[in-house]
């Protein structure tokens, strides 16, 4: 017997007596929900009806957008055309000073590269890591924008790698406005769609740039990972 | 359920014994045998031997007695509850919302074996190297067989509450290796050799000032106790130790069954680190955290956020299928999960409180809990501490040791109306309590009952405790607060009032 097996026969013994349904104990306030409950799982897209409201229209979901990120600290820049793209990201570049640039091969990314003009790591095919830390900025592409939270999906395939999106100190995005979905559910759904079964091995939902608030609850931004988040989207 | 840990000194402790929940177990035939084997006990109270129960008292008054540091941990926690309400409030129905992680926690726990095999066969069909044990010891074996087969000398972490709970740090360091905990209020507990105050605050019992003394005692640079200024010290000093780590260790807050991925949630971006440098990367999984789909995230991770921490959304929530897969540019070459039993099948076993494993470690409970907020974290002497920890240590550690931990809740029921996934814990504390007493009666609290209700239940005899009460309150004065004063525990903090000749019975009776 191997100890898995010793597990999975513990569970599936103490599994022979069943427990009691959620909400039936006097105290936990049964929903309506509760009486409907069966012992499965609970259908998906409700989940929509009870998440935070995201409004009906694009422009609503970009005015959300938009709001999320300012409260998270997040630089969000919606911007006319893919051609206002090199003036933001040079004002970027002169405001801070960037010398060297990491980044990943991609469309808007080549765009992005080309018009800051510095020397630039790209981390597709393996790349030195003491090299990376020493950028000053990744630049990646992103799958999704998520209206609800102001956040931004990135995955080990599609931008770059694991460590493009979190090690330099500022980490700017580029997306294009149909990237924007409304809430989590679609964003779920998107991923399962787009890559189930074979998925990237990292998938990472990230929500402003990095922070803490371990000393006396004090929010203090760039504990680990970027100091600045920027999304540029066009 | 009886525990089956061994104790280190039987004691029924004293102080409980008039809040003791009555079981529904026999009393001993020989009730005069019983009465001395109980009398017997409480003079082992007596004896120097330290017992569990003993230290959580020593440690409760001491904590409770120090009011700066009650307001210091009050404050904070009522930012918090600021927060996650206006993050409740954004909620179209969080109440919809907990019903729903509610059936969902259900459906995977008690569906656990399917859910478990899907998971691990998923991961291994990507390379993740699954192990799986039975015990902490069994885990720490595990983990320092892999550290040894890969030649490693450091180690990076990022949060793991289970290896709190198996004690890994102490075994990587005995059998040495360097571990640097990463996340900021774990690396400053770390270098203050303390356990976390709290399962999210890992420091939030200590003020800017004794961390800038630390990290100018530990690391010789504390430049101001300016929270930002000390967070960059960690920072850089950290980013050396994630850049040389061998291994990189993690735990997980979810495990989805249906693509056999282990989900991170975190908001510094340490285990985003910890699990794209190093070579070799380790996650520590309890078996309860499966989630059966992929989209259950939608809902759990923003619930996380809000009643873990009063935000709408985790700052990064990561989801690991396996390790670096081919065409990918980093990544670890190697990924062992190492699945946790610990005693968590005991508590399957148990049907009435088998939703204590819904637990998605958010620390809700702790944050409301008018005990927490006034004995503190060190306290418990627990992994897991606030009310979840006094419901599910006893299954974890043996019910008898750690009963006492059910008695220290006023069952307000202010943790049930938290927890994100209604878990009934003020329900189970006292059932905690109930099957502690069925376990082991305690006798002589039995008798006070019985003699109680007989006093009670006739006239004459209550007629006469009350005139003896009054009676005796002058004698009552002469030892009031010393060692014979039979209210002892209610004096030594509290007032109490003289009983007024007349009775209110006596009033109605007598009133014209």
């Amino acid at each position: 017997m191997t100890e898995r097996d010793n597990i999975l026969g513990r569970i599936r013994e103490a599994l022979q007596t069943k427990a009691p349904l959620p909400g039936s104990h006097q105290n936990s306030g049964a929903t309506p929900a509760a009486a409907n409950f069966a012992g499965g799982t609970p259908a998906l897209l409700s989940a929509r009806e009870w998440l935070p409201a995201v409004g009906e229209t694009s422009a609503a979901q970009f005015g959300l957008f938009a709001k999320n990120c300012a409260d998270l600290k997040t630089d969000f820049q919606l911007l006319a055309s893919r051609d206002e793209l090199p003036a933001a990201l040079l004002q970027i570049r002169d405001a801070e000073k960037w010398q060297r640039l990491a980044s990943h091969d991609g469309e808007l990314s080549r765009i992005a590269c080309r018009s800051l003009g510095l020397p630039t790591l790209l981390t597709d095919q393996g790349y030195d890591v003491q090299a990376l830390e020493k950028c000053d900025a990744g630049i990646t592409e992103c799958d999704l924008l998520i209206a609800q939270t102001g956040g931004v999906v990135v995955t080990s395939r599609s931008t770059g790698g694991r460590a493009l999106s979190i090690l330099p100190p500022h980490h700017v995005v580029i997306a294009r406005r149909e990237q924007l979905v409304p809430d989590l559910p679609a964003a779920f759904a998107w991923l399962q769609q787009k890559y189930a079964p074979d998925f990237p091995s990292m998938i990472s939902f990230i929500t402003g740039p990095s922070r803490t608030g371990d000393i006396e609850r004090i929010l203090v931004l760039g504990a680990h990972g970027p100091k600045k988040l920027t999304i540029l989207c066009i | 359920m009886v525990a089956r840990a061994s104790r280190p000194c039987v004691s029924t402790p004293w102080i409980f014994l008039t809040t003791e929940a009555h079981g529904g177990g026999r009393l001993c035939h020989y009730p005069a045998l019983e009465f001395l084997n109980v009398l017997s006990r409480q003079f082992m109270v007596k004896t120097p031997m330290r017992t569990f129960v003993s230290e959580f008292k020593v440690r409760a008054t001491a904590t409770a007695g120090d009011l700066p540091q009650r307001q210091f941990i009050r404050t904070a926690l009522r930012g918090y509850e600021v927060a996650r309400d206006r993050r409740k409030g954004a909620f179209q129905s969080w109440e919809s919302a907990r019903q729903a992680a509610a059936e969902t926690k259900w459906a995977a726990i008690n569906h656990l074996d399917e859910h478990l095999v899907s998971l691990t066969a998923k991961l291994e069909a990507r390379g993740t190297q699954v192990h799986w044990a039975s015990t902490a010891a069994q885990a720490r074996e595990i983990i320092l067989q892999i550290l040894r087969d890969t030649n490693a000398r450091s180690i990076i972490k990022s949060k793991a509450m289970t290896s709190e709970e198996i004690h890994l740090n102490d075994a990587l360091e005995h059998a040495g290796f360097t571990v640097v905990e990463s996340d900021l209020g774990e690396f400053i507990v770390q270098l203050r050799h303390e356990t976390p105050y709290h399962i999210v605050f890992p420091s939030m019992h200590l003020r800017r000032g004794e961390i800038r003394e630390l990290f100018e005692r530990e690391l010789g640079n504390a430049p101001s106790d300016n929270p930002e200024d000390l967070t960059m010290v960690a920072r850089r000093v950290m980013r050396q130790k994630f850049l040389q780590a061998d291994v990189g260790f993690t735990g997980a807050n979810f495990a989805i069954a249906e693509t056999g991925m282990i989900s991170i949630t975190e908001n510094e971006g340490n285990s985003r680190l910890t699990s794209a440098l190093p070579k070799t990367m380790i996650t520590l999984l309890g078996i309860e955290k499966i989630l059966p789909r992929f989209a259950d995230l939608a809902l759990f991770l923003p619930m996380l956020a809000t009643a873990g921490a009063g935000q709408p959304m985790t700052g990064y929530n990561t989801m690991y299928s396996g390790p670096r897969q081919p065409g990918e540019a980093d990544g670890p070459e190697a990924w062992h999960v190492v699945l946790l039993d610990n005693r968590r099948t005991e508590l399957l076993a148990d049907p009435e409180q088998r939703d204590a494993l819904h637990c998605i470690r958010c620390g809700a409970c702790l944050n409301v809990c008018p005990i927490f907020r006034n004995v503190g974290g060190h306290t418990y002497g627990t992994t897991y501490s606030g009310p979840v920890g006094s419901v599910i240590t006893p299954h974890l550690r043996g019910l008898q040791d750690w009963k006492h931990l059910s008695n220290a809740s006023s069952l307000c029921g202010a943790c049930t109306e938290a927890c994100p996934v209604k878990i009934d814990l003020h329900h189970h504390l006292l059932q905690n309590r109930r099957n502690a007493a069925t376990g082991q009666p305690a006798v002589l609290e039995r008798l006070a009952y019985k003699i109680f209700g007989l006093v009670a239940n006739e006239p004459k005899f209550w007629r006469l405790a009350k005139k003896m009460g009054w009676l005796s309150q002058p004698l009552h004065g002469a030892v009031r607060g010393s060692a014979l004063d039979p209210a002892k525990s209610w004096t030594k903090t509290r007032d109490l009032p003289p009983m007024p000749r007349e009775s209110f019975k006596d009033w109605w009776r007598n009133r014209k």
